[in-house]
């Protein structure tokens, strides 16, 4: 690397390229930059390391994806053998498309950027690029993720300054852009499973298939009482949905979030190495929990979804994935510790409501979180006004 | 009278390099000290010699453009070597070639019992630039009023040496020290110790017992959890070593310039302690002490977190108690040490092996260890600061230069040494103290 760094100093040739060589360079070899200012010594932590266990963080939900997406499909043509490596394939498969694209689009973005401001490369983007398709339905078509993944990396975070400065959670901002922008093609029966075969594994699934998800059955079950809203959950094959299959994940919905085992052991993953706050992913639980109690309680058939337990809640649609990867999200969320049990507690609470109390929408953790970005400055803003009282209180004393 | 502090934010690093005989001193001669203004913030030097001038040891050598009787002193007896200036003239520093051991002797009268006659003792013997005031960690101002005064009695930095028996002579100035110091303020003298400390009874003085890792020892922390510093208030902060000057100085007129300095750090040889004089030469100092193992050195004057790479023509710089020399690291190429699980990388985060091993003792080198970035993860800092302080906040408010902001969120309590360990465990990579000096610096222009 050494060799080739001056045709892209100033002057050189590749000059145009400088902070591609620079990204690769820091990427391969760890800086040699020696500390000019104050302590000498630094933490051996950086963002690199961060950026990538919470990618390695995300891998157990990543595979299980591909391998539930074969599943769905398997099930879709109607199959009874499901073949784990052929599963597993057919989802790869149907998901690297999109990984792709949202990597090559979001980082093209960030390499331009990085050039044009003369800045070195930063990693946010490589954990927001496979945010991104983890959290669509599989059957987004590919242009879409490249429009919606441009408009959030240059509008959401490049507009404000770039990793680190962005108010609202970018990977999320794709999600709701593409929900609002495309509404027929994000919601409804048929976006949440793989339809079509991809390179020969896999077969072609018949006109007129409905897949929906346990959100999306509950949103239209019009249960009146919850035995009734029990029977009418079911899998694809028409069996009935346990909380158990909840929890594993075998069911129809977004990429990488059905499966609360998988994010579970991410979130472990997060918690043990510290990078996610404990005390958000933690009140964002018991936020959801308590709200999910409260609909339980005074459930009505006016609202299907009230008539779910507790654990159903938790367990069903994108609230586990949200409150693991999405709302610790340190730029995003409360930076303050008291901010954050608040700012946690009331994701949980909000996206419940909103999954619970509004027909509009089956899902309710995405638009919990982006309300939450935007009033996390503000729950922040009275935790420091407390802190800066007490400084006062102290004189007057 | 004894209280306690228990501090539980904090952290101690596990270095190579600790002094292993802390019983024994063996002495350095040295041929030239040098005295640097750098290490006094908030001072601009004016020379009182020219080069060839014979001085005596304790003569001043420069004084403070604005309070002219704030004195800075020579370490030894000798002739002025060399008055080394910088850009637009400024004294980088003043070098004394040492010959001889004439003193100059101040008058101690009255010292122990009039304020007016201590305060002309510390002035004049070159003792007062050598504590700190709060607000802003600057010399302090000879014309404030002193609220309290705060000695940190132990040094919890890494690889620091501390004392813990005391000669008679030592405990006879320390009393006499906290009875000076008495007559400054109105307030009270509280003097920081280790439980292992075979501190004297001082009277006069409050004596606090603290517990914890690092920062323990910091004035700011002692501070922090006794009486912190509000707008308008000034105290005064002081090291043990200038403790038992003062009282030296108080009773027999001759400032004492040898210091003890542990000689520390993974690349030397035998780390131990040595006596030396205060600005000593890092040449003299280190001569036959460092390893020879090739890699590039970085010889630092203090220890890791808050000291002064110093070139090995330099000096030793102000609290002249520690040096330290660690591998410099830009001589190594280290493939994807992001993804590293080598137990020797030095880490607080737990993804890092070397975060497990308990007793384990490491050898890191200056290298950042990553690319500078913006403030990403949050909370980073509040693990390592004792004190009600939101840093993060602080930190933005200084950045936008803030003044109301600053001053609501606390700047006039903290000192750069205080987010020393916060810089070192900063993801970001961010220069915390370099930030908070700069805005200590900007708040004293804009106010005064």
């Amino acid at each position: 690397m050494d060799k080739a760094r001056p045709a892209f100093e100033p002057g050189g040739k590749l000059h145009a390229f400088r902070s591609v060589y620079d990204g690769f360079d820091t990427f391969l070899f760890t800086p040699n930059e020696t500390s000019r200012s104050g302590v000498h010594i630094h933490d051996s932590i950086d963002s690199k390391r961060t950026m990538i266990i919470v990618i390695a963080a995300l891998l157990p939900c990543l595979l299980f994806g591909m391998y539930n997406t074969g599943y769905q499909h398997w099930i879709a043509c109607g199959e009874s053998e499901f073949p784990f490596w052929s599963l597993l394939l057919y989802g790869f498969l149907a998901v690297l498309p999109r990984i792709v694209v949202s990597y090559v689009v979001g980082l093209g973005i960030e390499f331009t950027v990085a050039q044009w401001r003369k800045e070195e490369i930063q990693e946010g983007f490589l954990v927001t690029g496979i945010l991104i398709p983890m959290i669509c339905p599989i059957e987004t078509p590919l242009w879409m993720i490249a429009v919606a993944t441009a408009f959030s990396v240059i509008f959401v975070k490049e507009v404000f300054g770039g990793t680190g400065y962005n108010i609202f959670n970018v990977a999320l901002v794709t999600r709701a852009f593409l929900f609002f922008a495309y509404p027929a093609k994000m919601s409804g029966d048929s976006v949440f499973v793989s339809l079509n075969s991809m390179l020969g594994v896999g077969g072609e699934v018949a006109d007129g298939f409905t897949g929906a998800t346990p959100l999306g059955q509950i949103a239209t079950s019009g249960a009146t009482s919850a035995q009734e809203l029990a029977s009418s959950l079911t899998t694809l094959t028409n069996e009935p949905l346990s909380t158990w299959d909840m929890f594993l994940g075998l069911i129809p919905g977004s990429f990488g979030e059905t499966s609360t085992l998988c994010i579970l052991i991410g979130a472990a993953i997060l918690l043990f190495t510290r990078i996610a706050s404990w005390r958000i992913i933690l009140s964002v639980f018991a936020g959801g929990a308590v709200m999910a109690l409260i609909a339980n309680w005074c459930a009505t058939p006016t609202y299907p979804a009230s008539f779910l337990s507790v654990g159903d809640q938790l367990c069903l649609g994108g609230f586990a994935f949200a409150a693991v990867f999405m709302a610790p999200d340190p730029v995003t969320s409360c930076r303050t510790n008291t901010g954050k049990y608040i700012y946690g507690f009331l994701v949980g609470v909000v996206a419940i409501l909103i999954r619970t109390y509004n027909n509009g929408y089956p899902e309710g953790a995405m638009l919990a979180v982006l309300l939450m970005n935007a009033l996390a400055p503000l729950i922040d803003y009275c935790v420091v006004e407390a802190n800066v009282r007490r400084r006062l209180r102290r004189t007057k004393a | 009278m004894s209280n306690g502090i228990k501090v539980k934010k904090g952290l101690d690093l596990r270095l190579e390099g600790a002094v292993a005989d802390p019983l024994h001193v063996s002495v350095k001669p040295v041929a030239v000290v040098a005295v640097t203004p750098d290490d006094f913030q908030g001072i601009v030097p004016k020379p009182d010699v020219r080069e060839g001038d014979d001085v005596l040891a304790g003569q001043p050598l420069f004084h403070d453009k604005r309070f002219t009787q704030i004195k800075f002193v020579s370490p030894a007896a000798g002739k002025v070597k060399a008055v080394v200036r910088g850009e637009r003239r400024k004294i980088l520093r003043i070098e004394v070639e040492v010959a001889g051991e004439k003193t100059l002797t101040h008058s101690t009268e009255k010292v122990l019992t009039d304020a007016t006659a201590a305060k002309q003792l510390l002035l004049e013997s070159g003792l007062w630039g050598m504590m700190t005031q709060r607000p802003y960690a600057i010399v302090p101002n000879p014309e404030a009023e002193i609220r309290d005064i705060f000695v940190t009695g132990f040094d919890s930095a890494p690889l620091a040496e501390n004392r813990t028996e005391f000669t008679d002579s030592e405990r006879r100035s320390m009393q006499a020290a906290v009875k000076l110091l008495g007559l400054l303020t109105k307030g009270k003298v509280y003097v920081s110790r280790r439980d292992t400390q075979d501190f004297p009874e001082l009277a006069g003085a409050e004596t606090i017992v603290v517990d914890g890792p690092h920062p323990a020892g910091n004035c700011g922390t002692l501070i922090a959890a006794l009486k912190p510093v509000n707008k308008g208030e000034t105290v005064l902060c002081l090291d043990l070593p200038t403790l038992i000057r003062i009282g030296a100085t108080a009773t027999t007129g001759v400032l004492p310039t040898e210091t003890v300095v542990a000689l520390t750090g993974s690349e030397v040889i035998e780390p131990k302690l040595v006596r030396t004089l205060m600005g000593a030469s890092i040449a003299d100092l280190l001569k036959g002490e460092v390893k020879t193992d090739g890699c590039h050195h970085r010889i630092i004057s203090g220890n890791v977190l808050t000291g002064v790479a110093t070139p090995p023509d330099g000096y030793l710089h102000f609290p002249y108690t520690q040096v330290t020399v660690i591998p410099e690291g830009d001589d190594v190429d280290e493939f994807m040490g992001w993804a590293s699980v080598s137990p020797s990388k030095m880490s607080t985060s737990p993804s890092f092996p070397g975060h497990f091993l308990g007793k384990k003792l490491f050898r890191p080198d200056a290298r950042l260890q990553g690319g500078r970035r913006a403030m990403i993860m949050s909370g980073e800092y509040d693990r390592v600061m004792p004190m009600d302080i939101l840093p993060e906040y602080l930190i933005k408010a200084i950045l936008a230069r803030d003044i109301d902001r600053m001053e609501q969120l606390g700047i006039y309590e903290v000192a750069p040494e205080d987010f020393a360990l916060a810089e070192y465990s900063d993801t970001s990579k961010l220069e915390l103290q370099k930030i908070v000096r700069e805005g200590l610096d900007y708040l004293r222009k804009e106010l005064e």
